[in-house]
């Protein structure tokens, strides 16, 4: 039993199946990233003016790397080039360069997973510090020699510390958004090129120590949703370019159209992920 | 021939030149993992019964509570005690934890694992394909993991009854933060399952609305046009798009409050906030509200999805017992375009009590007003069918017949729902529980038991018995009234919804409210016996017909002019001996000059 216009476009609708699925789809994972979209919108209006973590819940700004973003997001672009030049590359019967271009947007998208690991793993060892004398810092941490990641209060009690040494941040002028202006202290170490000062800190002193986590605020706990969500994106795209291009390449052989429609469905919902994170960057990193 | 599954590199095409496999695929391959369309739908339709007799129960159980509160669930009691352990259930008698997740999963069971499967898992897939005369779904194994993606889910939220804590208990419509300190104890509690199998339940319904809209779009035979379509087809298409964009948010939401829940975040929870006596220890900063938007953004849409199928079931049964034409079809259609349209720009209708300004509030209530147009306008079409018609009294037809005025109350009752001012005073009272279940209870799920006796003859070649379908029909009728109609009343008297002592606190000595409406809840509960009770012969008609039914004497017995009708009973495997073309509408019935009384749609001349 066949299903009709499976490989062969309707005339009317001039579409295959499969194509009208993914649009389908691809119209779902809109609302989805939608939904996540306006949670962020609403967290962060409703946020109390000023900044964190001088004010309690007030909006971060500047933690995150944009070199790095801006890196990624060029990594996501190239690597939506590359899966059009392999399908372009199977309409011309060039297998072998077909194979070269998904190795490549594999590569992309593997490479952007492990810059993304990075700066989650950064994220992971970086610390509010609650004190004694109710003022907020944040920065990274300094035991012997190591940056620890999800420590909290009980790891300074368990490893019996007296004082813990606090890589304390410096804002970057990214935390001065365009109309505030940089404080005198804060310009003169950007002029000298730090972006941290070291502190010694009793841990008597110290009321809490949280991680860059999830439960943090809800910053992070909305960065860390969508960004994930959208590496989960990139993963299973990844698989399935990858399933594509070097191990379900027996169809070419047998039905080379059907071939070529799946790896054009699949460069759609890989051109989908890159248009996620398209709107993802600006929103979470720049604005 | 189930080859299409066996060689898995051939993808769900086989080009028709290969020489077929003619081994005989095994139990598995042919009933649990089948990619037929049919062998789908007639799962989905026996799981979502399941689901519906067991939501069935938990009211039951519930209502025993309203009725004689404090005295233990007769029959059941015992049990419950065994199992869920005294803090459910001491006594057999059904405490407030008990009550409250009684309700939650009677809501979510109903909503989710009965009617929407039935109603678009079930028929939409056993009908679709026949009535626009395709061999298949487009893509036959993303039908078969959507059937399984729902039966887990179905399998993860039963399991939640078992969990410490107990089953979800927050309201099918889990509000935030209830719904995260409603367990504080425990990570995997009832609600997280919940959580977890609603983000199962939802991948089935948007896998299944892709398959759906693909289907309707891409496979629709030679000389289907989208004018010559059934209205079940429109109505299943329609609510495929519901699904598709509505689902979404609600997923994303399940995935926030299972975040906030497991992970200790704070999208949903406010600043501040004390439980028993304790701060929470969360960073705070969330919006109960936003969940509150989430949810609804897919929950009003859903009300769409559970009632869109049953009118488009109504709707075929309505034209072929009546010999004619539907009045409208035209209208019919727009009016179900204009439905999918408006429904997704109402929702904050459930919301008016949250605090909204009123710009915002007179934006919905205008919306909410006038999505009840298209609502009427496909009521008033099918009525105004009846006109002239050569009615045929059989048991589809009595419930069709009756679906008409029952939505007709449950649509009107909804009105005062949604002019916000009334609202102000019927919101949280048993008038809602009235009206929703107006329209789900008497309204869909009459329209989904005309279904059941309406194709059952195509399914199994047999006729369900048609006195016992009438004594099925009458009582459920009747005790439907008897169980819903006392809830406006005691709602407009002022008695608020999930109250495990049935009102009982607020109709209390010096409260001041008059208890005089108290008395309604036995006379609800005897009503809802009297429902359980119409449903034996029904449940034995069912599985007795499937052997010992009047055997069909013809592929058509019903004489009707859809696709579905021109296909062997039950369809083999590819539905159509020959691909069929279409050479006129939907319901040429009463064609003057032919020498039948119907002309099927493939008929050329």
């Amino acid at each position: 039993m066949e299903i009709p216009y499976a490989v062969k476009p309707r005339p009317d609708t001039g579409l295959y199946n499969a194509k009208v699925g993914i649009w389908l789809f691809l119209a779902s994972e809109v609302m989805l990233f939608g939904a996540f979209f306006s949670t962020y919108i609403l967290l962060r209006v409703q946020a109390p003016h000023g900044f964190w973590p001088e004010v309690a819940l007030g909006w971060p700004h500047g933690l995150l790397n944009i070199p790095i973003g801006t890196f990624n997001t060029a990594v996501l672009i190239t690597s939506s080039v590359t899966v059009v030049m392999a399908w372009i590359a199977l309409k011309q019967n060039e297998f072998a360069r077909f194979r070269k271009f998904m190795a490549i947007t594999i590569a992309c998208a593997l490479g952007f997973l492990v810059i993304k690991t990075f700066e989650y793993k950064e994220k992971f060892g970086h610390y509010v510090i609650q004190l004694a004398d109710g003022s907020r810092i944040t920065g990274h941490l300094d035991v012997q020699g190591k940056s620890p990641l999800f420590w909290t209060k009980k790891n300074l009690e368990d490893a019996k510390l007296e004082s813990l040494k606090v890589l304390e941040d410096i804002p970057n002028k990214f935390r001065f958004p365009v109309g505030h202006a940089i404080p005198e202290d804060v310009h003169k170490a950007h002029a000298e090129g730090h972006h941290h000062k070291d502190r010694e800190i009793p841990v008597s002193d110290i009321v809490s120590l949280k991680a860059f986590i999830p439960s943090t605020h809800p910053f992070f706990a909305i960065y860390f949703t969508m960004t994930f969500l959208h590496g989960l994106h990139v993963l299973g795209g990844a698989l399935v370019l990858f399933y594509f291009g070097f191990i379900g390449t027996r169809l070419w052989k047998t039905n080379p159209e059907q071939f070529t429609n799946r790896v054009e469905v699949g460069g759609l919902f890989w051109h989908f992920v890159d248009l996620v994170w398209i709107f993802l960057f600006p929103v979470v990193y720049l604005l | 021939m189930q080859t299409a599954i066996t060689h898995p590199g051939a993808g769900s095409v086989h080009a028709g030149a290969h020489a077929h496999d003619h081994h005989e695929p095994s139990f598995l391959t042919k009933y649990v993992f089948s990619t037929d369309h049919k062998i789908i739908g007639i799962q989905y339709g026996l799981t979502s019964l399941l689901f519906l007799f067991f939501g069935f129960m938990l009211m039951l159980a519930m209502r025993q509570q309203l009725a004689y509160p404090g005295k233990p669930i007769p029959v059941v009691g015992g049990l419950l005690n065994k199992v869920l352990g005294p803090d459910m259930a001491a006594d057999g008698v059904m405490q407030a934890d008990l009550y409250n997740a009684f309700g939650a999963m009677h809501g979510t069971i109903m909503v989710f694992l009965a009617i929407v499967p039935l109603a678009f898992g079930a028929f939409g897939n056993y009908v679709t394909p026949l009535q626009i005369g395709a061999p298949d779904m487009a893509f036959p194994r993303l039908n078969m993991a959507s059937y399984h993606f729902f039966f887990w889910g179905g399998v993860v939220m039963l399991a939640s009854f078992f969990v410490p804590g107990g089953a979800a208990k927050s309201g099918w419509t889990s509000y935030s933060p209830l719904a995260t300190v409603a367990d504080l104890n425990n990570y995997i509690d009832g609600q997280t399952l919940w959580l977890i199998g609603m983000v199962l339940l939802i991948t089935s319904s948007l896998l299944g609305a892709v398959n759906f809209i693909a289907t309707i779009i891409q496979l629709r035979a030679k000389g289907m046009t989208w004018m010559r379509l059934p209205f079940f087809v429109w109505a299943q298409f329609v609510t495929g798009f519901l699904l598709l964009l509505a689902f979404p948010p609600l997923e994303a939401a399940g995935l926030l409050q299972l975040s906030d829940n497991i992970l200790g975040t704070s999208f949903f929870l406010p600043t501040g906030l004390v439980y028993n006596s304790q701060p929470l220890d969360v960073s705070g900063g969330g919006s109960p509200l936003l969940w509150q938007h989430l949810f609804w953004f897919l929950a009003h849409p859903e009300v769409y999805v559970l009632i869109l199928p049953a009118m488009g079931i109504v709707a075929e049964v309505i034209a072929n017992n009546t010999r004619k034409p539907l009045w409208g079809y035209r209208s019919l259609v727009y009016a179900v375009l204009a439905i999918g349209f408006l429904a997704f720009i109402v929702w904050a209708h459930h919301m008016y009590m949250t605090g909204m300004g009123t710009k915002i509030a007179t934006f919905f209530q205008t919306t909410t007003m006038m999505i009840s147009i298209p609502s009427v306008i496909i009521l008033t079409a099918l009525f105004i069918s009846l006109w002239g018609g050569s009615i045929r009294f059989n048991t589809p037809m009595l419930f069709a017949l009756s679906f008409l005025p029952m939505f007709g109350i449950g649509g009107l009752t909804g009105l005062p729902l949604g002019l916000n001012a009334a609202d102000i005073y019927l919101h949280d009272s048993y008038y809602v529980i009235g009206h929703f279940h107006y329209v789900v209870a008497p309204g869909t799920i009459f329209g989904l038991f005309a279904g059941v006796y309406f194709w059952y003859p195509k399914i199994t070649g047999r006729m369900m018995n048609e006195f016992w379908g009438r004594v099925h029909w009458i009582i459920s009728l009747v005790a439907m009234n008897l169980i819903f109609a006392p809830m406006f009343i005691q709602g407009i008297r002022g008695m608020s919804r999930r109250m495990y002592d049935g009102g009982a606190t607020y109709f209390a000595e010096g409260v001041g409210a008059d208890p005089g409406v108290l008395w309604l809840n036995k006379f609800i509960t005897h009503g809802a016996m009297l429902l359980a009770l119409g449903q034996i012969p029904f449940i034995i008609n069912f599985f007795w017909s499937i052997r010992n039914g009047r055997k069909v004497t013809s592929d058509n017995p019903w004489q009707a002019t859809t696709l579905d009708w021109q296909t062997p009973t039950p369809p083999p495997h590819g539905n159509f001996a020959e691909t069929p073309v279409v050479y006129r509408g939907p319901y040429e019935y009463s064609v003057p000059g032919a020498k039948q009384d119907f002309t099927p749609q493939s008929q050329p001349n």
